[in-house]
């Protein structure tokens, strides 16, 4: 492992004098940012530039039920780097009635399957996506499923499927 | 040929397209050689695969919406079953996340426990991998081989925990039996008697022209591919990248272990065996420091946390034990969990196994994303086929070694 790279440290100094009105915080050792939506590609890019080349999770939380929260869903980038050890949470977070955020496949290519597993589960539209398909539920389903007004059981089962029979088939 | 198909279709009218003349195959999802349920519709021209569009969700069982359901130790029976090839690698990364998050430090013999499950998982998760390659290109010996020794251990799995196959082995703040004497003496038996039976594999297979002619030059994936791609663990090792959470982020007790990380440079189906077969004797490196350092002493942490259930003894003879236990088993008084949401991940088998854990006050997770490394994998399998032959899906796929169950959760 080299070690001329430039500390996290730096880098979010960087970023913070680059972007202001950025939010930082720490949890357990693991730094978070929270990006304003309008800047969140720009950001990303700046810090794929900086040494995190590793794009490691894309996904998001509804804060629907959750206490004291104000914004709907919470976009979680998990950055880290394949040279030196380290980690980046990124937070970007959107609203209802259209959740939209820019698309980061441009960047790493590693988003594209995760911003459809995002969109399919949360409904979070990313502009400029190739290919904005549902990664795992059927074409046909309407719904969003780990949204939290969406219950554990009864909708979306089985039995709402049509029924393909060998006729029709 | 064309492999790339923009470039006439422009020129030629629609009837005489390229294109046309393609053959389109739906590889699954019910196939023996996709090993499970994920679906590959192929275009072809003769033998050749012209392009791949892989497809999932086959076995979607809304694993992270039940663990918005679940409390913590309920969840790791869930866990189970997202790669149930190696799922005491799961259940160790589970309850990483949730320890992060509560911010319990283990006992030093837990710590040791828990590194020498996931890397038995390891092993037994690598047997198969490469077993099922091996099937795949002609070699079924050496898949037996790799497939007896994955069941000795499932009977050190047996003799610690009841089950063969969905562990279940961990608890937030400890595990659910501790080592007892046979344990160890399994572990020691197995630790002896391996070594051998890789030879005896390697010789099988490493320099068999037929298995290397299968695969040297097949599905090559390069260094910037695989960082762009998000690859993790052997995969990405194979194409050069040097990075090993159990090097680079050290959890659990492999700080203390003499080992090395095996990567190889040509990022080919070979490569991807030869990393996986080097990986199973580092495993049984730390496998034999840690089963000779076990430290002894408690394997859970102590009452005066509140995590851990308490052995019979201290219930029944101590009143901290008592209300230690009591509490546990109440919906409504379990963990103290802070409203904050953090990430921890392990090196599993597969590569970097993540849980992303939302914490609302309750000890059920308000949202526990899992970071599997297998989708990553997955994805990238269009551009490690094209060009190849119909024959060589099933390498490439065997290499990548995607589980559908971790896929699709």
């Amino acid at each position: 492992m080299t070690t001329d790279q430039p500390s996290t440290a730096d880098i979010l100094d960087t970023l913070v004098a680059r972007f202001p009105g950025l939010e930082t915080s720490a949890y357990r050792g693991q730094t978070r940012i929270v990006v304003g939506e309008p800047a969140s590609l720009e950001v990303l890019s700046f810090l794929a530039a900086a040494g995190f080349d590793l794009l490691v999770d894309v996904t998001c939380v509804d804060y629907l039920e959750y206490r004291g929260a104000t914004r709907r869903y919470g976009l979680v980038y998990l950055l880290a780097s394949t040279v030196t050890p380290r980690r980046l949470t990124v937070r970007v977070f959107v609203d209802d009635p259209e959740p939209t955020v820019r698309s980061v496949v441009g960047v790493w290519r590693s988003a594209d399957w995760l911003e459809r597993e995002v969109w399919d589960m949360f409904g979070i539209h990313f502009i400029g996506h190739p290919d904005l398909r549902r990664l795992m539920m059927p074409e046909q389903f309407t719904a969003h499923p780990l949204r939290k007004d969406y219950p554990l059981q009864g909708r979306g089962e089985r039995h709402n499927f049509p029924v393909l029979t060998r006729e029709d088939g | 040929m064309s492999i790339a198909p923009d470039h006439d279709t422009r020129v030629r009218p629609a009837a005489t397209r390229e294109e046309d003349y393609l053959w389109t195959l739906n590889f699954g999802p019910q196939h023996p050689a996709t090993h499970t349920t994920l679906r590959l519709v192929l275009k072809l021209e003769g033998e050749r695969v012209v392009d791949a569009m892989p497809e999932m969700g086959y076995l979607h069982s809304g694993f992270e919406k039940i663990g918005e359901h679940l409390t913590f130790n309920q969840y790791v029976t869930v866990t189970d079953r997202m790669n149930y090839i190696s799922p005491m690698a799961n259940n160790v990364a589970w309850h990483h996340a949730v320890e992060t998050l509560l911010g319990i430090d283990l006992t030093p013999r837990c710590k040791v426990i828990r590194t020498i499950i996931a890397e038995l998982a390891r092993i037994s998760d690598h047997l198969l991998c490469n077993g099922a390659v091996g099937l795949d290109t002609g070699a079924f010996t050496f898949f037996l081989y790799g497939f007896y020794q994955r069941e000795v251990i499932y009977d050190i799995f047996e003799t610690l925990c009841g089950a063969r196959f969905t562990n279940s082995y961990t608890r937030v703040g400890g595990v659910s039996q501790d080592f007892t004497p046979l344990v160890i003496e399994k572990i020691r038996t197995f630790l002896r008697t391996f070594p051998k039976t890789l030879d005896d594999m390697e010789r099988l297979l490493t320099r068999n022209r037929i298995f290397v002619d299968r695969t040297k030059g097949v599905g090559v994936l390069t260094k910037e591919e695989a960082i762009n791609g998000g690859a993790t663990g052997p995969v990405a090792r194979a194409s050069g990248v040097t990075r090993d959470l159990r090097k680079d982020e050290p959890y659990l007790a492999y700080a203390d272990y003499d080992f090395q990380i095996c990567c190889a440079a040509a990022g080919d189906c070979y490569a991807r065996y030869l990393v996986r077969m080097q990986e199973m004797r580092e495993s049984l490196k730390i496998l034999n420091q840690a089963i000779e350092n076990l430290p002894a002493g408690e394997v859970n942490v102590g009452v005066d946390q509140r995590v851990a259930r308490p052995t019979k003894q201290q219930v029944y003879s101590t009143i901290e034990g008592t209300i230690s236990h009591f509490e546990l088993s109440m919906s409504n008084r379990s963990f103290e969990v802070p409203y904050e949401e953090s990430y921890a991940a392990i090196e599993a088998p597969n590569g970097e196994l993540g849980f992303y854990i939302v914490g609302d006050g309750d000890d059920t997770a308000y949202r526990a994303r899992c970071r599997p490394p297998s989708v990553l994998h997955f994805s990238l399998f269009p551009q490690l086929i094209r060009g190849h032959t119909l024959s060589d899906v099933v390498a490439v796929l065997g290499s990548l070694n995607i589980i559908a169950a971790e896929l699709d959760r």
